[in-house]
Parts: structure tokens; C-alpha cells; sequence
């Protein structure tokens, strides 16, 4: 048995920055992670992380961050967590310079910062199209000097709690496949996201919603889980690419979204709330692009649910691309720009390389094809938005796996200094929280438990193959609860995932316990069910259509809807119940600055 | 290339106690990468076969392998750039110790990253804390930080693999990095003796081995080993330079 004051699960960018400042302020903290260190999903993260420092538009400020990041959420964020974000993700940033991340910059050698959808300003701080990477191995290089202890390729199972205390967690050891069991004051969540639950995402293995489902099975509340972020932007072809992220700085770059006609669609429909804020014709929006203050956005930077339902729009329409998506083209810009071909290489190097390796294309010649694909939840653990806590005494969350601050609709690049911002406070306040309350001890009997379940399919060696239904529900998912739903389709979602739950009675690995894949997806796969029971109950109760959540049967956002937030709880007969809360009050300060950006 | 085709792989499973190549086949079609076959076998045919993988975009370095002998990413190597009528061979990366199957254990690698002296800056230059740098001072350092860490260089570098000198030598991950903290404008600790004298860059002959591997096509060798060899002779060797040195009493 380990012994620690804060456990911090999951070393992506959320859980390294919690890892750091629990570190720093002297209380001993473990992290777990199930792949190497440097290695999670927040290192596929290309774009940038938004941060109102004004380098490049000096109009840009705390108050227009909040404003934006407000009207992308839809008003449903928690208003407490988007000032946070907005006033302290400049220092997070420059304190990352600080330990050593190197920015792109400006002719004036600062911080370069680039346009992305539903930001008023060029905002994004970003290294070309890998910030992410830049992100985590800042974090980790500085963090493996902090003191804390890592611990590689292990994946918690279950969360221990003693009274509804948290008392450590349990989990295993992928290299030896033997349980493990950490003792802890307090536990961090950082575990990232649920895409794993859909079949076109670009999210990795580990994406299967683990923390959300850990955290609800311990007592925690799942807000917002209706809000599924699709993001319009995903390849399409070949197949075996399918869902792999095609960065919103190709359309920050110039890049612009075409149908089989030749046709910018984008500028057909243009939502009210953005009207005075889209170029009115093409010519605008290219000057937008280059840096022109009076210029404003061309349509294809709308919010993303918006650019991903134009795109499914045109596809159902029959004015797709051959393989069912539609043209993304970055190439024309050499109509505008000399040398545009190196300019292209240079400002997204990663999207060069990933499309002339994977699909043969030459985006600085040739289109590229594009569609939606599952790519970020805005749901979460629900948690205090001054101190991260989860109503579960001692279990803290940051990054994507908490709720609050993205609302209906994230805005990119919110999430890289989402990660930064809370992870900060998370730590900072796990490890007040263990200063101030003694260790509670591990209770046997649900460790004994628990270990008993996880173990339980190596007893079928001919049971059911755990791929098979993994595949199962993914399809579900993507076909039922997908970008497009209505109250039909996701009950007889329920109802295959009833279903899902008693073939799992029945899943059974053979071979060994070190490092076998199969075991783990049986593993994974209880975490993915719960996620998606969540996110489609919640999605079924409400009646609407805003940000993520578009319902056929439901087109226009309803006022009533926009007053309460969906929470899903277990109930003590073990069903889960998703009822209603009412959204954070706006402070009056903070409605002056909503109405001052109007 | 047809819609689909059959291929025979030759996957090597076991541990360190020993394994041997195992034989599959299965109907690979257009755009198909290794790491999809590999997926494919798992699915259906081996389900307790490990590998590692993230991202399947190349930008996370965890599916190293070596693919018909080759060091390379599974998620990068696209079946159709492999010759058509041949077996398929899939082993670990060989320079490591195995774990089981494809999975070894890489974590010699994190225990030298953890020596190295960690960036140190200047003092900020403007009041709000932050530093003025010029894109040009940076694009070398930003060419070494795109390294993804796979260590498919470390795996390829005779030091390591042939003479296993895993602990006089950091392989050339690892000088690359050295060399992208001493090239980093802000920063003001001093690593080469430790390159000298620790680290073993004197191992290092030059055969670029590495540099040919590299999925992130950094030029591991002639931008970041040579010069830190060069900054190494400057200060310790160089007639001129250690006497410069005794006047300034450093
Ligand atoms: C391709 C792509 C591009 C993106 N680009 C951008 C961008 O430009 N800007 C932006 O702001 N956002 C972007 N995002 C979103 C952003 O990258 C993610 O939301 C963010 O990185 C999540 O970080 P995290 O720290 O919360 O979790 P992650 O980075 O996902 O880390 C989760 C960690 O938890 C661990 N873990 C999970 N379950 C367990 C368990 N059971 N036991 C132990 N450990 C566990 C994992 O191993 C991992 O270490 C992008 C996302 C994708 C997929
Ligand atoms: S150039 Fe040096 S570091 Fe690179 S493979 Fe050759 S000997 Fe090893
Ligand atoms: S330098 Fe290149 S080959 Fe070596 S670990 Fe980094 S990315 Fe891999
Ligand atoms: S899976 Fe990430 S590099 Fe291959």
C-alpha cells in the first residue's frame, strides 16, 4: 500500500499543474497515469490555449475572454469559473515561460497569439500546430523536479471513500497486472475525456470517461453531460483516419470550408447573436485573417457546434465531398500570398505532415476532406468554482472532466488554459484540504470487492470478446446520441444500453494478467457505459436545441431551458437520476461586463 | 492498390524471459497504417496482444516499433509504402529491455532526463514578468522541442544498442535535449561538463543513425550533437579559451 497526502489521477495537463502546486506546497503527492509520462491526450492538442493577453490586439482583456467565453457557452457556464479563467490564464501562461515553454512570437518578441472560433481577438498563444505537446512536456520536465511521485501505465478502478470521506483509491498495475491500493487525504481528478464512447473522435484509448464514472460512483454529480463538443473538423478518408483532429488553425490561417459545388457555404446561415461580429463577404473575412482590426471574422471561425451542423447540413444535402465529408482548402491562399506553400509548412507543420503521410494529400496544393467527429465534453464532475472541490469531501477535478466553465459550447483553446488555470487551483486547495483533515483509513471490504469485479472475466476465458461490445456501443452512440438527436432514437439508446449491461455480466478475457488489452477494455468498458447513460439521459431531459446538443424534435433554445443546469446523481437504489439545478447567479459586475461587449 | 488484400504478418510475442515471431493474416485495405493491422489482430485474433499507442496521429511517440527491421512509428507506416508480396515483420524496439510483446521498458530514458539540469531563466526583462524574444533566436530550440519522444533515436544509436553504454551515455535524445536547454535564450545554467564528463557525448561518433530515424526529421546530429561537441572542445580543450578562462577566474 502507497501512502500519499493528494493523489493526483491523470497526467495530462490538468493533472501535471494540480501535481505541481500540490507539490509546492509541501504536502506529498502521487500521480497516476495510464500510459508514459508525456503521453496523454493533452498532447495531441494543436491550436493554442486562449489567453486575453492583448500582445497582438491591444483591445483584448479579461472582461472580453469572459464575454466570449459566456455567449459560446450559452449562458449555462458557471459564471464564478469563467472569471477565474479569464483573469489569471495570462500569468499561467507566462509562467509556463517562465519554466521553459517556447512560444511562438511576435515582430515585438513577445507572445505570438493567433484567431480562433468565437473569439473576439487573436487570443490563442500556440506553438505552430503543437501547443499541446509544448504544454506537457513544460509541464512534465518542470514537474519531475518538484518532488512528486509518478506512477506509469496504472489505471485506478475504483475510488475509496471512508464515511463519504475520501480514503485513497484502487487500481492496477498494467506492466504486472496486480491490484494496487493508494492511501490519500484527498484525490485530484484529472482524467480527461469520454470520446472513446462514439466511434468517429479524436480522442485516444484512454478517452473512456473513467474519472466521470469513478467520480459518480462515489457520490459525485455529472453536470452538463448532454453537451458533447463535435468538433467540425475531423478527417474523413482513408477509412482507418477516420476522426483524427484536422486543427481550427487551418481555418485561423485562412483556410475555408467548400461544398462539391465550390461553394462558401458558411456565409448562407449566420446566427443571430454573431451577426455584427462576421465579415459580410469574403474580401472582409480575408483581411480578418490578415490581422485587420476593423475587419471582422469570416463565418467558417463561428463556434463549433455551429460549423459542425453546416457541414452535416451540406453532407445530408448531397453536396459533400466523395467520402462523405466536405472541402477544407488552405491552398488558395496562395491567390493572396507569395511563397504561401512554405507559409502553409511553417504555420502548421503537424496538419502538413499528418495529411501527406496518412492520406496523401498536399494541403498546400490540393483540399482536404473534413467532418465532424466526437471530440471534447463540456460535462463533467460538477464542482465548487472557487476550489474544485466535488460535493464529495476531498475529491477535487480539473481539466476536461469537470464541469462549470465551458457551459453548452466550448470555445477553442479554452481548454489548454482551462488545464493550467484549474489545475492550479485544484492543487492549491487539495493540499489546504489535507493540512486541515486527518487521514481517513481504507475501508477492506470494498477493496475486496472491487478487486473481485475487475478480476471476474479471466473466470470466462470463453465469454463474450469485450471489443465486440465496445464496438457495439460505440455504434449506439454515434448513430443514436450523435450530432443530430431526437427523444426516438435516444430511448431506444436506453434501451441498448440495458443491454450492453448484461452482456458485460458475461465478458471474458483469456491469457495472461500482464499487460493484456483485452482485460482492460473489459475494464473500460463499465466507465464508458455510465458515461453514456448519462449523457443520453440528460440529453433526452432536455428539450431543446442550444450549443452542443441539437434535438430534431426540439430546433430553438427554449428561455425556460436556459435557466438550469441537468445534473445526474446515483440515486441509494443504485439508478441514476438526473434532475435539475438552477444556473449560478451572475455577480451584477460581472452582467455589466456581459452587457458593455454586447 | 486493390480495395483489399491479404497480408501475412510475423508479430513477435513473449517477455523477458524469452518469445518468438507468431504468424497472422489478414485483409488489409486502402490507407491502412501497421498499428490498425495490429489493432485488427488484437480485435479478433490475439485480444492479449500488447502494444502501445495514444494518438494514432504521430505526435505522441508511443507506438515505436521496428517494422521489417526498421525503427519507425506503427501509426505513421502506411502498408502501401511497405513492399506488396512480403511477410510483414513486427518486433519491439530492440534496445530495450521487453516487457511483453511489443511493450518494452523505456524508463532508462526518463531516469536521464531526470540528471539533467533543469532550465533556469534569467531574471524577466519587463515589469509584467515576461521576457522579450525574437522568433529568429528561437526557431533551433523550437526544432529540438518537437521532439515527440518516442525514442526510436535511442533505440537506433549503437552506444546504446551494440555497447550498451546506458550509463556513460544519454543517447541522442538526450544531448538533443542538453542542446535545446543551452540554446534556449533565457536560460543560464552551464551543462557542459556534465555533457563532457557524465553524459558521454565523446561516445558519439557521428553516423547519424539517429537523425535518419526521427520521425520529427530533426536534425538530431548536425544541429544539436555537433555544436554542444564544439561548445564542449571551446571550453575544456581549446588552448585559447582555458586561458581566457584562468584570467576570469571562472
Ligand atoms: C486532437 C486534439 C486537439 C486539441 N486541440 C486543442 C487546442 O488547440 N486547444 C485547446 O484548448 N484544447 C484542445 N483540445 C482539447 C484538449 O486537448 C483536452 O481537452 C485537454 O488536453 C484535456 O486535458 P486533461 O488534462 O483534462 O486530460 P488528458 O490530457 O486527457 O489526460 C488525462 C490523464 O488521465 C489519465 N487517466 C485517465 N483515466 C485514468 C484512470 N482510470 N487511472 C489513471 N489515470 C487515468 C490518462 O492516462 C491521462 O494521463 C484538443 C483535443 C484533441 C483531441
Ligand atoms: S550520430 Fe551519435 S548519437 Fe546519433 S546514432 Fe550516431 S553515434 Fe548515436
Ligand atoms: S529526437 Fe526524434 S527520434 Fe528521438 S525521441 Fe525525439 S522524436 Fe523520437
Ligand atoms: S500512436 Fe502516437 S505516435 Fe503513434
Amino acid at each position: 500500500m502507497h501512502e500519499h497526502d493528494v493523489i493526483v489521477i491523470g497526467a495530462g495537463g490538468a493533472g501535471l499543474r494540480a501535481a505541481i502546486e500540490a507539490s509546492a506546497a509541501g504536502v506529498k503527492v502521487g500521480v497516476i497515469c495510464k500510459s508514459l509520462l508525456g503521453k496523454a491526450h493533452t498532447v495531441m492538442a494543436e491550436g493554442g490555449m486562449a489567453a486575453a493577453m492583448g500582445n497582438v490586439d491591444d483591445r483584448d482583456n479579461w472582461e472580453v475572454h469572459f464575454a466570449d467565453t459566456m455567449r459560446g457557452g450559452q449562458y449555462l457556464n458557471n459564471p464564478i469559473m469563467v472569471e477565474h479563467h479569464a483573469k489569471e490564464a495570462p500569468a499561467r501562461v507566462l509562467e509556463l515561460e517562465s519554466w521553459g515553454a517556447v512560444f511562438d512570437r511576435t515582430k515585438e518578441g513577445k507572445i505570438l497569439q493567433r484567431n480562433f472560433g468565437g473569439h473576439r481577438y487573436p487570443r490563442l498563444a500556440h506553438v505552430g500546430d503543437r501547443t499541446g505537446l509544448e504544454l506537457i512536456r513544460t509541464l512534465q520536465d518542470h514537474g519531475i523536479h518538484q518532488g512528486m511521485e509518478v506512477f506509469m501505465e496504472m489505471t485506478v478502478v475504483s475510488l475509496l471513500t471512508t464515511g463519504g470521506r475520501i480514503s485513497g483509491v484502487l487500481g492496477y498495475d498494467r506492466e504486472r497486472g496486480r491490484m494496487r491500493i493508494w492511501k490519500a487525504k484527498a484525490v485530484i481528478m484529472a482524467t480527461g475525456g469520454i470520446g472513446k464512447s462514439f466511434s468517429v473522435t479524436s480522442n485516444s484509448w484512454e478517452c473512456t470517461g473513467d474519472g466521470h464514472s469513478l467520480a459518480y460512483h462515489a457520490g459525485a454529480e455529472l453536470m452538463d453531460m448532454e453537451f458533447v463538443q463535435f468538433h467540425p473538423t475531423g478527417m474523413v478518408w482513408p477509412p482507418s483516419v477516420r476522426g483524427i483532429l484536422v486543427t481550427e488553425g487551418v481555418r485561423g490561417e485562412g483556410g475555408v470550408l467548400r461544398n462539391s459545388e465550390g461553394k462558401r457555404f458558411m456565409f448562407d446561415d449566420v446566427p443571430e447573436a454573431y451577426r455584427n461580429q462576421v465579415a459580410k463577404d469574403e474580401e472582409e473575412g480575408w483581411r480578418y485573417v490578415c490581422g485587420d482590426k476593423n475587419a471582422n471574422r469570416p463565418p467558417e471561425l463561428l463556434t463549433r457546434d455551429h460549423v459542425a451542423r453546416c457541414i452535416n447540413r451540406e453532407i445530408k444535402a448531397g453536396r459533400g465531398s466523395p467520402h462523405g465529408g466536405v472541402f477544407l482548402d488552405i491552398g488558395w491562399i496562395k491567390e493572396k500570398i507569395p511563397n504561401a506553400s512554405e507559409h502553409i509548412k511553417r504555420k502548421l507543420p503537424s496538419m502538413y505532415h499528418q495529411f501527406m503521410q496518412l492520406a496523401g494529400v498536399d494541403i498546400t496544393q490540393e483540399r482536404m476532406e473534413v467532418g465532424p467527429t466526437t471530440h471534447y465534453v463540456m460535462g463533467g464532475v460538477a464542482v465548487d468554482g472557487d476550489t474544485q472541490m466535488s460535493c464529495v469531501p476531498g475529491l477535487f477535478a480539473a481539466g476536461e472532466v469537470t464541469a462549470g466553465l465551458n457551459g453548452a459550447n466550448r470555445l477553442g483553446g479554452n481548454s489548454l488554459s482551462d488545464l493550467i488555470v484549474f489545475g492550479k487551483l485544484a492543487g492549491e486547495h487539495a493540499a489546504k484540504f489535507v493540512k486541515s483533515n486527518a487521514a481517513v483509513e481504507v475501508d477492506p471490504a470494498q477493496v475486496e470487492a472491487k478487486t473481485r469485479a475487475i478480476e471476474a472475466p479471466f473466470e470466462r476465458p470463453n465469454g463474450e470478446n469485450p471489443y465486440a461490445i465496445q464496438q457495439d456501443l460505440q455504434n449506439t452512440m454515434q448513430d443514436l446520441v450523435g450530432i443530430v438527436r431526437t427523444q426516438k432514437e435516444m430511448e431506444s439508446a436506453l434501451v441498448k444500453l440495458d443491454q450492453f449491461k448484461a452482456r458485460l455480466k458475461n465478458v471474458g478475457v483469456s491469457g495472461h494478467r500482464e499487460y493484456n488489452p483485452g482485460w482492460h477494455t473489459a475494464i473500460d468498458l463499465p466507465c464508458m457505459l455510465t458515461v453514456s447513460e448519462s449523457i443520453t439521459r440528460s440529453a433526452l431531459e432536455r428539450k431543446e436545441s442550444r450549443g452542443a446538443q441539437f434535438r430534431e424534435d426540439y430546433p430553438d433554445k427554449s428561455a425556460e431551458c436556459g435557466t438550469f443546469n441537468l445534473v445526474a446523481k446515483k440515486a441509494p437504489d443504485g439508478s441514476m437520476q438526473v434532475s435539475r439545478r438552477p444556473v449560478v447567479p451572475m455577480r451584477s459586475d460581472l452582467k455589466a461586463v456581459i452587457e458593455k461587449m454586447k | 492498390m486493390d480495395p483489399s488484400r491479404r497480408v501475412q504478418f510475423r508479430i513477435w510475442r513473449g517477455d523477458k524471459n524469452g518469445g518468438a515471431f507468431q504468424n497472422y493474416e489478414m485483409n488489409v485495405s486502402e490507407g491502412m497504417v501497421v498499428l490498425d493491422c495490429v489493432h485488427r489482430i488484437q480485435a479478433e485474433q490475439a485480444p492479449d496482444l500488447a502494444c502501445r499507442w495514444n494518438c494514432k496521429a504521430g505526435k505522441c511517440g508511443s507506438c515505436s516499433a521496428e517494422i521489417n527491421g526498421k525503427p519507425c512509428l506503427m501509426c505513421m507506416t502506411r502498408m502501401d509504402t511497405l513492399p506488396p508480396d512480403q511477410v510483414v515483420t513486427v518486433e519491439p524496439m530492440r534496445s530495450f529491455p521487453s516487457i511483453r510483446d511489443l511493450v518494452t521498458d523505456v524508463s532508462w530514458n526518463f531516469r536521464v532526463k531526470k540528471k539533467i539540469k533543469p532550465f533556469k531563466p534569467r531574471k524577466p526583462d519587463n515589469a509584467d514578468g515576461s521576457w522579450t524574444m525574437f522568433q529568429e533566436d528561437i526557431d533551433r530550440v523550437q526544432e529540438f522541442r518537437k521532439c515527440i519522444e518516442c525514442f526510436l533515436c535511442q533505440d537506433v544509436c549503437h552506444v546504446v544498442r551494440d555497447h550498451h553504454k546506458e550509463e556513460e551515455f544519454i543517447g541522442p535524445r538526450f544531448l538533443m535535449y542538453t542542446a535545446a536547454l543551452e540554446m534556449h535564450p533565457l536560460d543560464t545554467e552551464d551543462r557542459l561538463a556534465d555533457l563532457k564528463d557524465r553524459d558521454g557525448i565523446g561516445y558519439c561518433n557521428i553516423t547519424k543513425c539517429c537523425t535518419k530515424v526521427c520521425p520529427e526529421h530533426i536534425g538530431i546530429t548536425d544541429n544539436a550533437i555537433i555544436p554542444m561537441k564544439e561548445r564542449v572542445v571551446d571550453q575544456f580543450y581549446d588552448p585559447l579559451t582555458r586561458l581566457f578562462r584562468m584570467f576570469k577566474g571562472k
